[in-house]
């Protein structure tokens, strides 16, 4: 231990003198600690005081939209430093559509919807600045501004979640008529066991369970993954959400019950006339189910656009390299291409591009400010210096 | 889960037959035996070597150990013992009477003690463990880590000096003198009686309190933690449910499982006394009894409490498991 330390130190000073986020000295940690210590104790402080609802009420720019996030930071204060895992991300979901959330693990897909759900794991995450407006029909929150007793209400009722592990998602102890009826009874006052417990079998026949009766009755541990994330499914929609956040919902199942889950979502969709944000690394995945696709990278947005646009005609490299990345069945090749190199430490990132070290298509300019969006289409923008009208032309 | 049962107990016997062999020859290997004890200890009565070979014959311990477990467990026919296989464990050569009766008589006002303390401290250092955790790096988590810790690190000796001192003789709250009444009642009714013994008792039940109640609370601290950062958490709160019913339903419940499993580990602890307090405080419980016996060489006495005790301990250990079953809807008892 003692001895890598020290061979950390000098590889630190022979190669960066300065700045070397694998290594921190004694004074350096400590004051890392501090300023969190200071930056944490203020943001929790403001998620727990009353708010008055002029402060955290907005417009939202497109009442078409049901979710636009606008330039949201999320940071995870670590002992290593700040961790920038959401840094500027803006994007909008609008009504009745499917968006999906792409991007290689760590870049900041899960945390950009728990940031939606206020479920960041605090105290270490917070949302920092930005804002995310929230259309409740005749008004607008903005959900970073929100304290926790008020989110509260939204959480559940208006935009649900469906998470990735449906093995240790639902509580080991309680019965799934349990789980089911508390989401009902919890956000429809007036409501009696006895409705509740109609609504969640009708809510258990409708994600297509066999024996909603039996199932109603069971522990989370005597089903399978397929039918544990159908209950997942079930416990989202028993309140009508406006919005359904799918965080790799498939991820942990096998084919066949991956290819269930979707279509049920889908069905889903049209019966409750309601949006998605499907967050996934599964290309195929989004070109089935999406309507619109962002696609990120170290907890940025770098190109939005509609699926046909993202997928026939790729802009970023890096969303060309992660296409090319993907098996397709009737192509042959040798060896499927991966991106060379890996995602960026998030804490003390360089003001360029962040894929400038990975990227194969690096022209001058790619030196200077990370790239704005250039809006390419009325609908696709990507963040590449490739496709700035002012110099260098289009080469894809 | 009837034959699981079944075939514990059956396991048991052999436990507890095991325990018996290895805690008989190590009472046996023991220096100085009952006899030596009495009559060396006081010089004043002179005994012949012949009178001494006759006691030593009498109290049966002039067998070999081989042959002296056989009659401790089959019977000794020359005593009159039906032997440990008949619950017969012989007479007690302190007190001269049967030792289940021995036992039966002091075991109860441990009995009272422990579980008074019990119901004290168990659900304290739940709760204080619970709102740590809710609050971990806080300063509420701090200073029950601290005090618990300091609790932990007594000697029960030492901090039943440290008491008595502050209480009993600075204040003057409670009787310094030992044992479990006044000396100076004259004549007291029941309720007088029961008052008097009750307020003899609390000193003890404060040591027993806070020194018992670190490792439950760090425990319960731990556990809490665990089930926060479970997933199933994480869909409570997306759920919409209030904090308060995340923290005190859906990871209570799940929290509680290690708990209240570790409580039916605690049956021995509740029958089986604490040596170093009774002495100290001077309450004839059965740890007191169990010190003396083991001092003074008194084997059927202490074969008898530590038999007592590894019963319990077995029967706690199933119990334990049993208790899984109970509140852990995920275990099921096959085979």
């Amino acid at each position: 231990m003692l001895f890598q330390k020290k061979k950390q130190e000098n590889a630190t000073v022979k190669v960066a003198p300065k700045g070397d986020a694998h290594y921190l000295t004694a004074k350096e940690s400590r004051e890392i600690a501090k300023s969190n210590a200071k930056i944490i104790r203020e943001l929790e402080k403001r998620k727990k005081r009353h708010v008055p609802e002029e402060e955290y009420l907005c417009e939202m720019k497109d009442p078409q939209n049901i979710v636009e996030f606008d330039d949201l930071h999320t940071y995870f204060f670590t002992d290593a430093g700040v961790s920038k895992a959401v840094d500027g991300v803006t994007f909008s979901i609008p009504k009745g559509a499917t968006v999906g959330v792409v991007g290689e693990s760590g870049c900041g897909k899960s945390v950009t919807s728990l940031s939606l759900m206020q479920l960041v794991q605090a105290p270490q995450g917070q949302i920092v600045s930005g804002s995310i407006r929230f259309n409740m029909g005749d008004k607008a929150y903005d959900i970073a501004k929100m304290p926790v007793s008020e989110m509260q209400k939204i959480r559940g009722k208006q935009i649900a979640m469906i998470f990735q592990e449906p093995m240790t998602s639902l509580n080991p102890v309680f019965r799934i008529g349990y789980q089911l009826d508390e989401m009902v009874l919890l956000h429809q006052p007036g409501c009696t066991k006895e409705q509740a417990r109609e609504h969640s079998l009708e809510m258990l026949k409708l994600v297509g369970i066999a024996a909603p009766e039996r199932v109603y009755k069971c522990y989370p541990h005597e089903l399978s993954g397929g039918m544990r994330q159908r209950v997942m499914i079930a416990i989202a929609l028993s309140c009508d959400p406006r919005l359904i956040i799918a965080d790799e919902p498939t991820t942990a199942l096998d084919v066949t019950i991956q290819a269930q889950i979707l279509d049920l979502l889908r069905e889903i969709k049209e019966k409750i006339d309601g949006s998605i944000m499907l967050i996934t690394h599964d290309l195929g995945v989004i070109a089935e189910m999406a309507d619109y696709v962002v696609v990120m990278y170290a907890g940025r947005v770098i190109e939005t656009g509609t699926t046909e646009e993202i997928f026939h005609s790729p802009l970023h490299p890096y969303t060309v390299g992660l296409q090319k990345s993907k098996p397709v069945v009737k192509r042959k090749v040798d060896r499927l291409y991966n991106i060379p190199g890996q995602v960026p430490n998030p804490i003390d990132m360089p003001n360029y591009c962040y894929f400038k070290e990975r990227c194969d298509r690096c022209t001058a300019k790619c030196e200077g400010d990370y790239p704005h969006f250039i809006q390419v289409s009325p609908t696709h923008r990507v963040a590449c210096y490739l496709y700035d009208k002012e110099g260098g032309e289009p080469n894809a | 889960m009837v034959k699981y049962i079944i075939k514990r107990l059956l396991l048991s016997v052999l436990i507890i037959f095991g325990v018996s062999i290895i805690l008989y020859a190590l009472l046996r290997c023991m220096p100085g035996d009952y006899v030596t004890n009495k009559f060396t200890a006081n010089p004043s009565v002179e005994l012949s070597q012949e009178r001494i070979d006759q006691m030593m014959e009498l109290y049966g311990l002039n067998d070999n150990i081989i042959v002296g477990y056989w009659k401790w467990l089959f019977g000794n026919p020359t005593l009159g013992t039906r032997g440990a296989i008949l619950f017969d464990f012989g007479n007690s050569f302190l007190y001269e009477q049967p030792v289940t009766q021995v036992i039966a008589d002091n075991m109860w006002i441990s009995f009272i003690l422990t579980l008074v303390s019990l119901i004290i401290y168990y659900p304290l250092a739940v709760f204080l463990g619970t709102r740590a955790a809710v609050r971990q790096y806080g300063a509420f988590d701090y200073a029950t880590t601290v005090l618990t810790m300091v609790g932990i690190s007594f000697p029960t000796f030492f901090f039943s000096a440290l008491v008595v001192k502050i209480f009993a003789y600075d204040l003057g709250w409670f009787d310094s003198a030992l044992g479990l009444q006044s000396s100076g009642l004259i004549n007291p009714t029941d309720w007088e009686l029961f008052l008097n013994r009750a307020w003899h008792l609390v000193l003890p039940i404060l040591v027993t309190v806070v020194l018992s109640i670190g490792s439950i609370m760090r425990y319960t601290r731990t556990n809490m933690l665990e089930v926060l950062n479970a997933d199933y958490i994480r869909t409570a709160r997306a759920k919409g449910l209030s904090e308060r019913s995340v923290i005190y339903k859906h990871a209570f419940k799940n929290t509680m499982i290690p708990m209240v499993t570790m409580l039916a580990g605690l049956l021995p602890g509740l029958f089986g006394g604490s040596m170093i307090l009774e002495d100290f405080f001077g309450i004839n419980g059965i740890g007191l009894i169990g010190y003396t016996a083991m001092n003074q060489g008194d084997i059927p006495l202490v074969m008898g409490y530590n038999m007592f005790l590894a019963v319990l301990t077995v029967l706690g250990m199933l119990l334990t498991d049993i208790m899984y079953v109970i509140v852990d809807p995920r275990v099921k008892l096959t085979k």
